[in-house]
């Protein structure tokens, strides 16, 4: 009876479904110091593997002895290339077509490369084991820069060369020279060169966006488990794609697939950094088969800094085009790409430098071109996108360097520049000049409301003003005022060019209703902090009917969960979360039916209201969903199974495409280099909008990841190959103290051709925030003649920039 | 290795007693022998606060802490803070206004609240900031942290009044 008092609103309420700030369902275990990480697992008799690392970064191995090593107390094991060799995993495939060193085999291309692997009954032990390993080192030249890395008779990779010296083919092509990896070209070369040579006004930028590493605060890990009796072999890690590990473990050590078994516990953020597979999940692995015990393997601060997965160091030279009034006719973009000693880029297969092809940014350019050519250095591998889709950061802060760089060539405001270049409204779907398909997008509104919000008029003449005062000796601070205005490509994605291994980039949500009307469902992603569990139970409560309250939501086991590709590139939401939505629709088809049965009516004549079914016409008569799901259980009905389960494996048709425009003001002490934010606007259109409590905290994080990359993180070399910023001394994270509050506000433009219309937005911030810090502190320095000065800004820089630009007197 | 010592510790309100090799780590202490795995390990320098503990009265960074240095010592954690049915305030402001995302860094980051608001029952924006600077938080960028901090002084606050 209570249901039919209860008003439409009321009920919808009670889902929390979509749209609802609905509090996170992770939380009880996270505040109580119950969450369950990789290092919190323990198993019985569980040893400890760790590495020898190289202290040179280019050096020839002469020998290597272990004898101390195993003398030490606890240690049982010292693995080297030798022992990995006879089973063929001295050497291990990349997730971009190139191989990497398990164990350094004869050789070491980057400092803190793993050379052997000492097994022990602890820590401690490892560590005494370690400091007894003797390795003869022959120093080699050493390359850190690309450009002359490509000019050396040095060959790094003796593999990748023929008998006589020639570079062989690689994964993606013919190679230039010994130490060139790929060259990757989209559009159109020959237009875009005739367009720019004709055009009325061009501008020409270098810029270097700088090495730097996603740092989450747990680093990577793994538990092995080799169970002999049963033949199975358990892997516990820090995995954002666990099942792709799965498939990877089974191919490069032949278990079959069956018999692994890949979790993925709590990770404690990811943001790119546990998308790899690491020599340190093989010789774990390893360890464990060898000694019959399951080994735990955990990096340092200084391991994950120096050897696991750093991000971007990109060069990147731009020449765009336009007429005199602005409308920009062609981009012309040439990256030389430094991918370190192997190329281990986390990238789909058929894209070697991700989707940086979307550098035509939010703007209508008809005519563009751009080549990548990527580069062996004496760096360490890795390459992934630090919370971003693949090399969207790098595309993005390109594209809006550009467009700062053309306003200053034109005399024009930045502002009306992207005004008048944006792609329109009524022109989505649109292809763009390097061929990508934007789904959905409202850029001059999202502008507007943005320029508004944060009074630009208005700031421009303060900082006139302030410019005014500033030669007038009564401030030595100047204001900078940055924009920006992104748009993502994410949600990899379509099966037909998007596959990591092979493996298509579909995801996946199997959904079992329980006969009292809860539920669980299980995803083919992993959660780093997202917040899965909260909001894939909201998309699924809206589908069908039932509280999220009352939906359980399991990933990271691939012994239960669905085949998936993980989670990374914003794709979750895209992709799993249409899988759940489209898994929920075939939930409430069959229920439909049930429906209709209890109800003795024809299918056609029910219909779905928030939390049931009702006859048509007649409102007084239905069947709620908890009804319906004891009903699948109790009751024989002709035609229908028992049961209420359904699985749905998505391919997305496109990728989505959320955008956002950004505003920062900036003050900038001339004499110390210090930056102050003084205001941080952030307009995010992520499409449909499940919760917006997590996606305010979304923006926060990645806007504040991004303060940290535009102005101090990087990971720096010296001439030796030495890293110089191994540890949290050297390597920027931001404290709350120098965090700024953010502002944040949305549009909704919903993606046509995702079941739900959402978008994704955990990493629009970090994409969109860099070059907005980046263009605050450059636009600071434009009336003193600053054009372009690289990142990151950090007090020196600032403070060489002013120096370098006669504001010290 | 070295000679191994006998060590006396209070962990949450427990007494704990046991030989340990003066080189080991207090957050090793607390996450392998004694099975308190709230406090993580981040960065082993200090710097994180992820190991963040209350040592006899002071926020301390277990990572850089030997467990002889805390022979005899009173030492809280995230899992002495609070229980399932009675939370800490903080505990509950954090769920409240999104003040975590992956958890990782929140036992320290609670824990070292705790401390800062015993020292500052009453803090500004500013002083939060400045009092959690020694905690890192790759996720949220501090500004639910510094809500959820203020909400809970505020019904720590709130509460003792009405005690009075």
């Amino acid at each position: 009876m209570k249901d039919e008092v209860e008003s439409r609103e009321d009920r919808v309420g009670k889902l929390k479904g979509l749209g609802c700030s609905r509090k996170r369902v992770e939380d009880a275990r996270f505040t109580q110091g119950k969450g369950n990480y990789v290092d919190d697992i323990k198993l019985d008799g569980m040893l400890f593997g760790d590495f020898v690392r190289s202290p040179y970064a280019h050096a020839r191995i002469t020998g290597i002895n272990i004898d101390a090593a195993l003398k030490v107390p606890g240690v049982l094991a010292v693995l080297t290339a030798k022992d990995l060799e006879p089973l063929g995993l001295h050497w291990m495939p990349t997730l971009a077509g190139d191989r990497q060193m398990v164990l350094a085999d004869g050789k070491v291309l980057f400092q803190g490369q793993e050379v052997a692997f000492v097994v022990a009954e602890d820590r401690y032990a490892a560590a005494d084991g370690i400091e007894a390993v003797e390795v003869e080192y022959e120093e080699l030249p050493v390359l850190v820069n690309p450009f002359e890395s490509l000019k050396s008779d040095v060959v790094l990779r003796e593999d990748t060369v023929d008998e006589d010296g020639a570079p062989k083919d690689g994964a993606h092509g013919p190679r230039k020279h010994h130490n060139h990896i790929f060259t990757w070209e989209a559009g159109d070369r020959d237009t875009t060169e005739q367009v720019i040579s004709e055009a009325e006004v061009v501008a020409e930028s270098d810029m270097y966006y700088h090495r730097t590493h996603p740092c989450p605060l747990e680093t990577c890990g793994c538990v092995a488990s080799m169970d002999k009796v049963n033949g199975k072999l358990t892997l516990w890690g820090t995995f954002q794609a666990p099942h792709a590990i799965r498939t990877v473990v089974s191919l490069i050590s032949g278990i079959e697939e069956h018999n692994i078994r890949v979790i993925s516990p709590d990770i404690g953020g990811g943001f790119g950094n546990k998308v790899g597979a690491y020599p340190g999940y093989v010789c774990s692995v390893v360890a464990s088969i060898v000694t019959g015990k399951p080994v735990k393997w955990i990096e340092d601060r200084m391991d994950n800094l120096m050897t696991t997965a750093f991000a971007r160091d990109y060069h990147m030279t731009g020449r765009i085009s336009a007429t005199k009034d602005g409308k920009i006719t062609g981009l012309h973009c040439h990256v030389t790409a430094d991918h370190g000693g192997f190329d281990a880029c986390a990238d789909p297969t058929k894209f070697p430098a991700g989707f940086m092809n979307i550098c035509t940014g939010s703007y209508d350019i008809p005519t563009a071109f751009l080549e990548v050519d990527g580069v062996y250095t004496n760096k360490a591998p890795g390459g992934v996108s630090y919370r971003c889709s693949f090399r969207v950061t790098e595309a993005v802060y390109f594209i809006e360097r550009m467009i700062e760089v053309l306003a200053i060539k034109l005399n024009m405001d930045a502002a009306e520049l992207r005004r008048i270049n944006f792609i329109r409204k009524e022109q989505f779907p649109y292809t763009a000049a390097l061929g990508w398909e934007y789904d959905s997008g409202d850029y001059h509104t999202a502008w507007e409301k943005a320029l508004k919000a944060v009074d630009y008029e208005g700031l421009r003449a303060e900082q006139a003003q302030r410019i005014e005062d500033f030669k007038a000796g009564k401030t030595r601070k100047l204001m900078g005022i940055g924009l920006s205005f992104f748009t993502e490509i994410v949600g990899a994605g379509p099966v037909k060019n998007c596959d990591i291994l092979g493996l298509g980039m579909f995801d996946s949500c199997e959904i079992r209703i329980h006969p009292t009307g809860s539920a669980i469902a299980r995803l083919g992603t992993i959660s780093q902090g997202q917040g899965h569990a909260t909001t894939f139970a909201q998309i699924l409560a809206s589908e069908i009917g039932l509280p999220a309250d009352s939906i359980t939501i399991e990933e990271g086991d691939t012994d239960t969960a669905p085949y998936g590709l993980g989670t990374y590139g914003s794709r979750s939401t895209p992709v799993a979360g249409a899988a759940t939505a489209m898994a929920g629709r075939k939930i409430r088809a069959k229920a439909q039916m049930i429906a209709a049965y209890l109800l003795e009516v024809h299918d056609d004549d029910v219909e779905f209201d928030v939390d049931r079914f009702v006859v048509k016409g007649a409102p007084e008569r239905f069947k709620t969903m908890k009804e319906i799901a004891f009903a699948a259980y109790n009751q024989a009905i002709p035609g229908i199974e028992p049961g209420l389960e359904a699985v749905s494996y998505y391919d997305p048709p496109n990728m989505t495409y959320p955008f956002g425009a950004y505003v920062c003001v900036m003050d900038i002490d001339v004499d110390t280099g210090v930056p102050e934010i003084r205001r941080f606007y952030a307009l995010d259109d992520c499409g449909t909008r499940i919760n917006p409590m997590i996606i305010e905290g979304q923006v926060h994080g990645g806007l504040t990841e991004a303060l940290a990359v535009a102005l101090g993180q990087e990971i720096a070399y010296d001439d030796m190959g030495n890293v110089k910023t191994g540890t949290l001394m050297d390597f920027f994270l931001p404290t709350a103290w120098e965090v700024p509050n953010y502002e944040t506000d949305h549009t909704v433009t919903p993606s046509p051709h995702h079941p739900i219309g959402a978008k994704g937005v955990g990493e629009s911030p970090h994409v969109g925030g860099v070059p907005c810090f980046s263009n605050a502190v450059q636009d600071a320095f434009r009336p003193f003649g600053n054009v372009h000065t690289n990142m990151p800004h950090d007090h020196w820089r600032i403070w060489k920039t002013a120096h370098d630009l006669g504001l010290h007197g | 290795m070295g000679k191994k010592m006998h060590i006396q510790m209070t962990v949450n309100g427990k007494a704990e007693e046991f030989l340990a090799e003066p080189r080991e780590l207090l957050i090793y202490t607390l996450r392998e022998r004694l099975n308190i795995t709230g406090p993580h390990i981040g960065c082993e320098t200090s710097h994180c606060g992820a190991c963040t503990v209350t040592l006899n009265g002071k926020s301390v960074k277990a990572c850089t802490v030997f467990v002889a240095q805390a022979d005899g010592s009173e030492i809280t954690t995230i899992e002495g803070l609070g229980t399932p049915d009675a939370l800490h305030p903080l505990q509950v402001a954090f769920k409240e206004h999104h003040g975590l995302q992956c958890g990782y860094c929140t036992p320290g980051m609670i824990t070292r609240a705790t401390k800062l608001l015993e020292e500052n029952p009453n803090p500004t924006e500013e002083e939060i900031r400045f009092g959690m600077a020694g905690n890192i938080c790759r996720c949220t960028g501090y500004q639910n942290i510094v809500k959820s901090i203020k909400a809970a002084a505020a019904e720590m606050n709130a509460a003792k009044e009405a005690a009075e």
